[in-house]
């Protein structure tokens, strides 16, 4: 999404921020969970991956011997959730060395400076 | 207005439920209604019965339960994030074979979805989060 199209950021009933990593934290599972929550009760849900958030999309992830679950099967199980929306910062990408084409999910970029607005299209705001 | 809070830091470990308080004083101080508190993710920890804390410290259990005494503000509790760290009523501890409960009424046991509803049908829904 570049800034030219900023009218092709959603309007929804609720942004779930997520900032944390798949794992380390619950964050990102407590934030997944909310997000398929609220869009079982129909609101309309958008993700918005930010910081080490975006580590959440990286393909290939395995549970490992830590015996925690994976957040990989959540993601996959979005569009069933009509989740569709999945904004991901940029310059979080790059920072990380991460190409579009290692991520095991179809997102939309957004410019960092460009974030302010798809809160702004949100009525809602979860942090995680 | 009507306020919901949503509380996600441990009590004593991080500034935020402390901030929470805050302003749930400050909400009601101004006339406003703050209907709902929702502990998710460490913030369950608030709602934990046994919590004895040094007396020259805050009480925040204690503070949470004059909110819902005084100003009728429901104290909920996300039930998946609850029952992981340990935070059980009276029924969940004997549908789980426990002995004893570690969470109390006026504090809540309910789904994630009252979150949702809560922000939904209040006109503010604040996050308080480490």
């Amino acid at each position: 999404m570049t800034r030219q199209d900023m009218s092709a950021i959603p309007n929804g009933d609720l942004l779930v921020i997520l900032r944390h990593g798949p794992h380390g934290s619950s964050w990102l599972r407590e934030g997944l969970d909310a997000a398929l929550v609220a869009a079982a009760f129909g609101q309309r849900v958008s993700l918005l991956f930010l910081g080490d958030g975006v580590m959440a999309l990286l393909g290939g992830q395995q549970v490992g011997p830590l015996g925690q679950k994976g957040t990989q099967p959540m993601l996959e199980m979005l569009g069933m959730y009509d989740i569709e929306t999945l904004l991901v910062d940029r310059g979080a990408l790059v920072e990380r060395g991460i190409g579009v084409s290692d991520l095991s999910v179809t997102v939309s970029l957004v410019e960092s400076e460009d974030i302010a607005n798809v809160l702004a299209h949100h009525r809602q705001i979860l942090n995680f | 207005m009507r306020y919901a809070l949503l509380v996600q830091g441990g009590p004593y470990s991080h500034q935020a439920s402390h901030s929470a308080l805050r302003f749930a004083q400050a909400v009601v101080a101004r006339g406003h209604h703050l209907a709902t508190v929702f502990f998710y993710h460490d913030g369950v920890y608030n709602a934990a019965r046994l919590s004895a804390p040094p007396q020259d410290e805050p009480h925040l259990l204690d503070a949470w339960r004059r909110l819902n005494d005084e100003h009728g503000t429901e104290l909920l509790v996300c039930i998946a994030a609850g029952l992981r760290r340990g935070l059980l009523d009276e029924r969940e501890a004997a549908r789980h074979g426990k002995q004893g409960h570690s969470l109390e009424a006026p504090f809540e046991l309910t789904g994630l979805g009252q979150l949702i509803e809560a922000g939904s049908h209040h006109d503010r829904l604040v996050t308080f989060s480490p």
